[in-house]
Formats: C-alpha cells, structure tokens, sequence
C-alpha cells in the first residue's frame, strides 16, 4: 500500500509515550513530517532521534506545556519558524488522576480541564489558522470512552474528556467552510502506563465488559488517527470514534 | 510596513471599497467587519506579512490604526 500521508506536516501533542508515540510512529512511518509535543525534552528527543534513524530528518520536537496557554503560542511561533505549513493535529496531550468526588482538589480540576479541554481549544487556535492558509486540514482530538459513558470515580476526568467531544462538534461546524476537518476517538480500556494506576480488581472488571475479550493497543487508536489524518476520511468531520473492542455495544 | 499592503488586506477580507480603510475605521463598525470578516483579515495579514499572531492581539485588533501598531511589532 501507498504511505498515506506524504507531505504532510503532522503536530502530535503528548507525543512521548502511549497512543502518542504509537501515533507519532506510524504517521513517520507513512510519510508525514512529524513534530513531537511533549513536556518533557529529554524523552521527546528521544523519541526524535529514534524516529529519525528509522525514517530522515522528517522529525522535530518541540517541547512545551499544551495546558499552558503562553506556552502554546511560543509552541507555535517555534513551529512557524519550522514550517508555515500545518496539515494535520493530533491532541492527544491528557492526564488521568482517579479520585471520588469529594477527594478531589480544586487544584486537580483545573489542572484536568487544563490539560485535556483547555489545550484542544489552545492548540486549534494556532492549528486552524496555519491549516486554512494551505486549504484546509484535519484536528484529532483525544477523548475517552469515560467521556461517552462515565466511569465511577472519574468525575472530573470524564468531564473534562466529554468536554473535548463537545469542542469537537463545535470546532467541526465553525471550520467546515475552511475544509478542516475535527474529530474525536474515544479509545476504551488501552494497554498504556496512564491505565497502570487502576487496580488488578478494577482492571478485570473492565476486561469482563469488552466483547472482543482484551485491552486495545495503542496501536489500535493510531491506525484510527491515520485514517482520520488521511484523504479517505475527507468528508468525515464532527465525529466521535469508539476505538474500544465492542466496550459500548 | 507597507501600507498599500495592509490597505489591501482589509479590502479583500472585508470586500470594502480602499477609501474606507482609515485608521478610524472599527471592528464591528461596519455589516461587513464582522468576526467572520476578522478571522478572514487575520488569514489575510498572516499571509501578505508572512507572520503568526498572538490570539490576544487578534482580540485586541479593534481598529485599523490597532492593526498596524499590532502588525509593526510583529515586523521589526
């Protein structure tokens, strides 16, 4: 099969590990010129010359907070230095803290909305500007299964991923007309570090409700995002995709 | 920074006649400056200047004389 996504600049946020770094990889490997986001420039250099043994100098990283709103903008000025060309953003940058409602810190809900909601509307500012100077493009935006249907003792975290679908319908209407395209994937219960925190008890509880009987890989969530990175998705937009082994039927 | 160039921005984003395009002019003074028009003259002033602006200097853009202190820090 033909790469899928020659000449196309792709920024990756939380790139360093789990479904970013799976994502990070097979969109390198189908051709795109990749940059790594993350928050730790150690790892994502790592990654970068890892990446670029295997496939050229078609890799960058640029190290920034996406929570961080002045730390976007610098991001992205450093990105415009780089190329003035944006084709495809993958929000993938998300932390996950369990706690019951009452033991939550206001703390950690800002921090939580910062990270996962807050971000997607920072970065498509920037994005989406960068996209329809060139005709258009496509945002993924990392949601969560626990956005779609909840999970106790996820409160804020599924609240703060639903948010994420909702700036995904909104975001996918507003730029229609420039010929970006936004969507969302809501993986299920994926084999990453992010999901190690759950207890063994809780961990077989939620493999008992998967039809397909295990964890997704992040490689699963990858190949949904170079479907939606890549023309055969260009007349997908607004949508939400379960990437989760039958959790939800 | 090239006047004639910004001048010409404004008239194509905002499909205006170039007289009007004077440092009184306002955002959301006139039907055909509206948010829609402004995201065009933003597209508009990135191209033509080759620059990337802050998402609070685009808030911040409420005139044409604003557009070209804005656009002059971005240039020197």
């Amino acid at each position: 099969m033909n790469q899928m996504l020659v000449d196309k600049h792709v920024l990756i946020t939380g790139a360093s590990r789990g479904i970013g770094r799976a994502i990070a990889a097979t969109f390198a490997a189908q051709g795109a010129t990749v940059y790594l986001n993350g928050r730790d420039e150690s790892s994502l250099k790592a990654l970068e010359n890892e990446l670029k043994q295997l496939y050229g100098d078609r890799v960058h990283s640029l190290a920034f907070d996406v929570s961080d709103a002045k730390q976007v903008k610098q991001g992205f000025q450093a990105l415009f230095k780089l190329t003035k060309t944006l084709d495809v953003l993958v929000n993938n940058a998300g932390i996950l803290e369990h706690s019951l409602v009452g033991m939550v810190s206001a703390e950690q809900i800002q921090q939580t909305f910062a990270s996962n909601s807050f971000s997607v509307i920072y970065t498509s500012q920037y994005a989406s500007r960068l996209m329809a100077r060139n005709g258009g493009g496509s945002i993924i935006n990392m949601a969560s299964i626990i956005g779609c249907v909840g999970s106790s003792g996820d409160s804020v975290y599924g609240g703060s991923k639903a948010a994420v679908i909702g700036i995904t319908k909104s975001l996918a209407k507003e730029l229609a007309a420039t010929q970006i395209r936004v969507n969302a994937i809501a993986p299920g219960f994926i084999d990453t570090q992010m999901n190690e925190s759950l207890s063994v008890d809780k961990q077989n509880q939620t493999l008992q409700s998967i039809a397909m009987g295990r964890k997704g890989t992040p490689q699963d969530v990858a190949n949904t995002a170079l479907f939606l990175a890549s023309d055969l998705a260009q007349y997908v937009t607004g949508q939400t995709i379960g990437v989760d082994g039958g959790m939800l039927i | 920074m090239n006047q004639e160039k910004l001048i010409q921005c404004f008239v194509s984003a905002l499909a205006i006649d170039g007289a009007l395009v004077t440092d009184e002019l306002k955002y959301n003074s006139i039907p055909q400056w509206d948010s829609t028009a402004h995201m065009m003259l933003v597209a508009e002033l990135e191209a033509e200047f080759d620059v990337m602006l802050d998402t609070d200097d685009i808030i911040d853009m409420s005139s044409v004389a604003k557009a070209k202190t804005i656009l002059a820090k971005y240039l020197d």
